[in-house]
């Protein structure tokens, strides 16, 4: 027996299994990209005038922030889906299958990162449409997405922790705006963090989310990355250290 | 409790070759209720006389004093121990909380076990418990099955976790539908198949590697009389090809028909085992059921009829009916009848038939099963 290759079978087969779901419920996509799409107009036609960033049109600006928050707020999904796994009792069943103990949360997860590369490209499609350019070369805007993907797949941990913990798909939901809302307004996602007021600046200045935005925002706009990828890569690799080893063990206790 | 005046009597009783049937009868005459005896015989004596059974050779299932202890002061089960043999279908009968899904949850991994040890097809339920999800099927209270993938996705995906090649997952998919009658519904997503064929396909996917032993933690819950009548339908075929099957079930009916041996549960205890006619036996005798026309003589009807008993009759006011164990077979029925006559009351219908578990089940515990 192959334990190596049966974790990875069984991953794979859990990914294949979430995916279809979206293929087959496409509401679900159109619903995780309507809101973001919408959180893109709304704030450059609205409030983006009167948002002073100095670094050109706000759509520019504005962009790579969306890109994240979209991850954010998708990671959310995860815990959801395990939620409703768990409800319907096909945790039970996966439980009492030989199968690899960590495929189900990984399933899941990668299931989440590849639904976030889709709505990224979407919305980067949408943005494309409405004046945001990648003027900075492609691998820099690659290299971008990449840490876009990156720090949606460590969320998603942190989202199936709280999922695995509060039981039901509504608490879920709940539980999930409680941290995503702070986390997404007191960052750079929005307006230059210098803008802020001193103890929501403090904050936002150390939000690992400023941090990536910032990175994934030099790499676009072609400004120098200075340390914000160090800080950026330390915090998902941090939250990665802490949340995949939780959220195992909620599963593995699961009763 | 421990040094409670029954269990030194009980155990002296037994030095002297008397069988429990015989110790019950004298205590019970002697004054004590059925309720309290249980109580005792469970808990205490049965248990301390358990020697260290060795697992038999044809047993799959071997439990060994597992108590189950929820928030550390809920006992889910307690002290339970129970053996389930090879080829025979098992039934574990209790009303709702009385610990049956505990004890299929922990034998199937789902729950740690803390106390106690329990061996299933031949594997350490705590130390092996990876090698025993590969030979165990379960089919737990909800269908259990993939909302919106088709029937043959589901079994396909069951029998991938299982680490069957693709080919094997695909053609033992393909038997699945086919023995449960899902042909045609195959390559349909799931949220258009009916109760009925959710259960099915579960039941389906629980079966994929054809386990050793098949688990249904209530199988029939939720379903109408025609869909319970086919899925036992199902599970006798199933242990008629050789398939060993533990079920819970809260229906005394379903245990009467499909289980060679019943467990009865009730409060994390086991409060009695045997055949479905053994476990009639220990109500004693028959069961005289009477049905009469005017509600207001019921009263009369009991005192009357209560000298024939072996027990007190216990009465339906919502029925009319009125069931009293007695121990004198057909005589009986005559006498009674001979007495409620004279007495001009009129009797709707009177039989005297063999116990039913519902009966067992007052006899053990002084409540109802339901």
């Amino acid at each position: 027996m192959n334990n190596f290759s049966h974790t990875f079978s069984d991953i794979r087969v859990m990914t294949k299994r979430n995916l279809i779901k979206y293929r087959r419920v496409p509401q679900l996509l159109v619903f995780s990209t309507i809101q973001p799409v919408m959180f893109l107009l709304l704030f450059t036609y609205v409030f983006g005038g009167a948002i002073v960033t100095g670094t050109g049109t706000y759509i520019n600006y504005l962009l790579p922030g969306i890109l994240v928050q979209t991850v954010l707020f998708g990671a959310m999904q995860t815990g959801i889906g395990l939620v409703d796994d768990l409800s319907r009792g096909m945790i039970d069943r996966f439980r009492s299958l030989p199968m690899a103990r960590s495929a189900v949360l990984a399933g899941r997860t990668i299931t989440d990162v590849i639904r976030n590369l889709f709505v990224v490209i979407l919305m980067t499609i949408v943005g494309l449409f409405i004046g945001f350019r990648i003027d900075h070369g492609i691998f820099n805007f690659l290299g971008a997405v990449a840490l876009i993907a990156l720090f949606g797949f460590a969320f998603s941990w942190v989202s199936a922790t709280i999922g695995l913990a509060v039981k039901t798909p509504e608490t879920a939901q709940v539980a999930g705006f409680i941290w995503v809302f702070p986390l997404a307004f007191g960052s750079s996602i929005f307006v230059p963090v210098s803008s802020m007021s001193s103890a929501i600046r403090a904050f936002a200045e150390h939000n690992p989310i400023t941090y990536v935005v910032n990175t994934v925002r030099a790499l676009t706009l072609g400004l120098p990355v200075g340390n914000n990828i160090w800080f950026a890569l330390a915090w998902i690799a941090g939250i990665m250290i802490v949340f995949v080893p939780l959220a195992v063990n909620r599963y593995r206790s699961i009763s | 409790m421990a040094n409670h005046p029954l269990i030194s009597y009980v155990e002296e009783a037994r030095g002297r070759g008397m069988s429990n049937k015989q110790i019950i009868d004298a205590l019970t005459s002697a004054g004590w209720q059925t309720h309290d005896l249980t109580n005792i015989f469970l808990e205490h004596i049965e248990v301390s006389r358990e020697p260290a059974i060795p697992e038999s050779a044809d047993s799959i299932v071997t439990v060994r004093n597992v108590s189950k202890i929820y928030n550390k002061t809920i006992k889910a089960l307690d002290n339970v121990s129970l053996e389930v043999k090879r080829g025979s279908v098992t039934a574990l009968l209790g009303p709702n909380g009385a610990g049956k899904t505990t004890l299929v949850r922990i034998l199937t991994t789902l729950l740690t076990l803390e106390h106690g040890t329990a061996r299933v097809a031949g594997f350490d339920i705590v130390r092996d418990a990876q090698e025993l999800r590969s030979v165990i099927g379960l089919a737990g209270q909800y269908a259990a099955v993939d909302e919106t993938l088709t029937g043959r996705e589901n079994l396909e995906m069951v029998g991938r976790l299982y680490h069957l090649s693709v080919p094997t997952s695909r053609q033992r998919a393909d038997e699945l539908l086919h023995q449960f009658n899902l042909d045609e519904a195959s390559d349909r997503v799931l949220k258009t198949y009916s109760g009925g064929m959710r259960r099915r396909l579960d039941l389906a996917a629980s079966l994929v590697i054809r386990p050793q032993i098949l688990f249904l933690d209530e199988p029939t819950t939720g379903l109408d009389p025609r869909g319970r009548f086919a899925l036992w339908h199902v599970i006798r075929e199933l242990v008629k090809d050789g398939t060993t099957v533990l079920l819970t079930t809260q229906y005394l009916e379903e245990a009467d028909q499909l289980a060679h041996k019943i467990f009865v549960i009730d409060h994390g205890h086991i409060i009695a085992q045997g055949t479905a006619d053994e476990l009639k036996k220990q109500v004693g005798g028959d069961v005289l059921e009477l049905h009469i026309a005017d509600h207001g003589l019921i009263d009369e009807t009991v005192r009357l009829i209560t000298p024939f008993g072996s027990e007190a009759p216990r009465v339906d006011e919502d029925t009319n009916i009125i069931t009293m164990p007695v121990s004198g077979g057909a005589s009986i029925l005559i006498d009674a009848v001979r007495e409620l006559d004279s007495a001009n009351i009129k009797i709707n219908d009177i039989v005297l038939r063999r116990p039913s578990l519902d009966d067992v089940f007052m006899a053990l515990t002084g409540h109802s099963a339901e």
